[in-house]
């Protein structure tokens, strides 16, 4: 392929009627955000699937390391009193 | 009344129609994905107007007719849309302009509509002028890329409006049907938007770096069923089931 | 890397897909398994493009509007389904352009079934009833498949297309309620598209090269055959209600093995096809290079025009 400029990816992230915080839908190509816009209203609300729409240009997306999942995300794991669960209370006590 | 309102909707819905009908030409052959789903969205919004005028034309009619009659089995006389929207697809730029001039009409009208006295037809502008707002903004987005684009794009836009500016005057005609109307309170009186229309398209196309057309001859016939020779193709792909297959059911 | 540190990581690898955990774009994977689905995907969201245009070719010509409006939307949700296949693809480090490139060269290849001419309105709802009720049969077990970007296209996929075979199977339907034309038009149709359908599930397992390895990585849940089984034994039943005939002479319930026996595949006009030879080869290849080609002014005009703005807030700023 000769130097041939291609338009943007971007990421979309849309948020649908129910209230729930944006879901990341898919990603598109577009010149700038404005397009991107447009696109993914016309690309992934086609089925009134949304009430809002974020899109983010791909390359500006810092994303963790995989390799580095041991040291994020498994140090969690043992803290076990940071949910409910961890706490014994007696069957009578309601509403807790 | 009732022959004049007819025809009054004819001359709103064919307009849709028939661009409807020349974008859905363009489905699969976009210059990218992601326009080729935005123009086929609009496409879907134009039949979805059309559907709803010749239900209601349908309705108001004393003979026994449905919408696909009058979609698909009027002789090309008996077409009222003007002679832009019939325009071929010589390229996206063609197709830009056209749905541009288009576009900034049809709001107009659009929103004049929501004040006419018959309720069906505010209830369909109200919801026609989401769609249409959105199609302005599309058509007058790819006006300013494609004019402050490239050299190529420049002169490619350019020359599209410079040869559909002559379509324009024509939108703001009316017909005899049209005046009954108007002094009904029921139809929108288009030569009043007249000014409007190009102040808004002029600024849009100097923003575009563009010029703005000076013509003194305009092209007209299509509001009164006489089209250019662009027309019989196009009903000749429309028609083709329907004449081919007259009176069955698909 | 050392050899050993290679296997070692294949090792967690297939591990972890025989866990059904999901492969991501960033995770480690041997590079046949990023070619091979970089491969299968573009050949998905290839067939998706190319397939607009068999159907396309019916959207002017429609005939009623709620036919046209009907094909049109799904027309578009193909170009839909080609964007939502193009963007996991280019997860994995190639672009839509270069993608686009091995179709227009041809190097690339897309499904066998999008080479066969639509030549009358009934073909349009040959194509919904049985395209895409073998696609979906297909499709399906995708949205489980090992890589997750492609799976999570394929739950949208598979969301959005279920439509589409209904709107076929409905059109299949009114002609054959119709007049006797109408009801030979659906015949003939089904007469065409049938054998076509069966060889678009692929080759036979034999024949088939990739099926072991799909088979681990959960590209593919079920063999060639077993898919075309699936698809015979829940089609024929279909057929009937329309009151129409599958064209196979040797075509028999058989009550011992619970399918349908069916007759010879014609593979050498499946390999004809496939090889570029089908009746519509040239000319659907044509029209995406076309579109391709005449839309580059565009696509540039649209980016220039970008840059002068950024450049333009740029100024602003200072």
């Amino acid at each position: 392929m000769e130097n041939k400029k291609e338009w943007p990816l971007w990421e979309i992230f849309v948020r649908s009627k129910n209230g729930l915080e944006h879901r990341h839908f898919g990603s598109l190509h577009a010149t700038d955000a404005e397009m991107a816009l447009e696109n993914a209203r016309d690309v992934y609300t086609r089925r009134s699937e949304g009430v809002s729409i974020w899109v983010v240009e791909s390359s500006n997306i810092t994303a963790s390391n995989p390799d580095h999942n041991g040291e994020l995300f498994e140090p969690a794991q043992d803290k076990v009193y940071r949910h409910p669960t961890f706490y014994d209370l007696p069957d009578e006590v309601k509403h807790m | 009344m009732n022959n004049n309102f007819i025809k009054y909707l004819y001359g709103i819905a064919d307009n849709s129609l028939i661009l409807g009908q020349r974008l859905g030409e363009l489905t699969g052959h976009a210059p990218s994905l992601e326009v080729d789903i935005a123009l086929t969205n609009i496409s879907l919004d134009l039949f979805g107007q059309v559907r709803s005028y010749f239900q209601y034309a349908a309705q108001l009619s004393e003979d026994d007719i449905t919408e696909d009659d009058l979609a698909f089995l009027r002789t090309e006389r008996e077409y009222l849309n003007v002679l832009l929207v019939e325009q071929p697809n010589t390229d996206f730029a063609y197709t830009i302009a056209r749905q541009f001039l288009f576009d900034h009409f049809h709001m107009l009208l659009m929103t004049e509509m929501q004040k006419s006295k018959d309720e069906t037809l505010v209830a369909i502008a109200k919801k026609s002028i989401k769609e249409v707002s959105y199609h302005k903004r599309f058509s007058s987005d790819w006006i300013k890329r494609l004019g402050d684009g490239t050299e190529e794009s420049k002169q490619r836009i350019q020359k599209a409006v410079n040869d559909l500016w002559r379509f324009t005057d024509e939108l703001f005609h009316t017909t005899e049907a049209d005046e009954a109307m108007i002094k009904e309170g029921i139809a929108v009186d288009v030569k009043m938007l007249k000014d409007v229309y190009y102040k808004n398209v002029n600024e849009v196309l100097e923003t575009a770096t563009l010029e703005v057309p000076e013509l003194k001859y305009f092209q007209k016939g299509g509001k009164e069923g006489i089209h250019s020779e662009h027309m019989g193709f196009l009903l000749n792909d429309m028609q083709y089931m329907q004449r081919t297959y007259p009176g069955m059911k698909w | 890397m050392s050899e050993k540190e290679v296997k070692n990581l294949e090792e967690i690898f297939e591990a972890k897909i025989a866990r059904d955990e999901k492969i991501e774009p960033k995770d480690w994977m041997p590079e046949k398994y990023r070619k091979t689905h970089i491969r299968q995907m573009s050949q998905h969201a290839h067939s998706e493009i190319v397939g607009m245009l068999p159907e396309g070719n019916w959207i002017s010509r429609a005939p009623s509007l709620r036919r046209k409006v009907a094909l049109l939307a799904k027309v578009q949700d193909e170009a839909g389904h080609g964007l939502y296949l193009y963007s996991a693809t280019e997860t994995l480090g190639i672009s839509r352009d270069e993608l686009y490139e091995q179709l227009h060269s041809g190097k690339a290849k897309y499904s066998s079934i999008f080479n066969y001419p639509t030549i009358t309105w009934a073909d349009i709802g040959a194509i919904g009833w049985l395209v895409d009720g073998a696609a979906i049969i297909n499709q399906v077990p995708l949205c489980s498949t090992s890589f997750g970007p492609y799976a999570r296209a394929m739950v949208r996929v598979c969301k959005e297309e279920s439509f589409h075979q209904r709107q076929g199977y409905e059109i299949m339907l009114t002609l054959c309620n119709g007049t006797e034309e109408q009801k030979q038009m659906a015949q003939d149709a089904l007469n065409r598209w049938w054998w076509p359908s069966l060889m678009m599930l692929g080759p036979t397992d034999d024949a088939s090269t990739h099926t072991e390895q799909s088979m681990k990585w959960k590209l593919k849940r079920k063999t060639n055959d077993e898919l075309r089984q699936q698809f015979i034994d829940q089609t024929v039943p279909q057929a009937d209600i329309l009151g129409i005939t599958v064209p196979d002479e040797d075509l028999k319930w058989n009550e011992e093995t619970g399918h349908y026996d069916f007759g010879e595949i014609n593979w050498d006009e499946f390999w004809q096809v496939v090889k570029g030879h089908g009746p519509c080869n040239k000319e659907r290849l044509q029209t995406r290079v076309n579109a391709w080609e005449n839309g580059e002014w565009v696509r540039d005009a649209a980016l220039a025009y970008a840059e002068k703005q950024s450049e333009r807030k740029v100024k602003q700023a200072i």
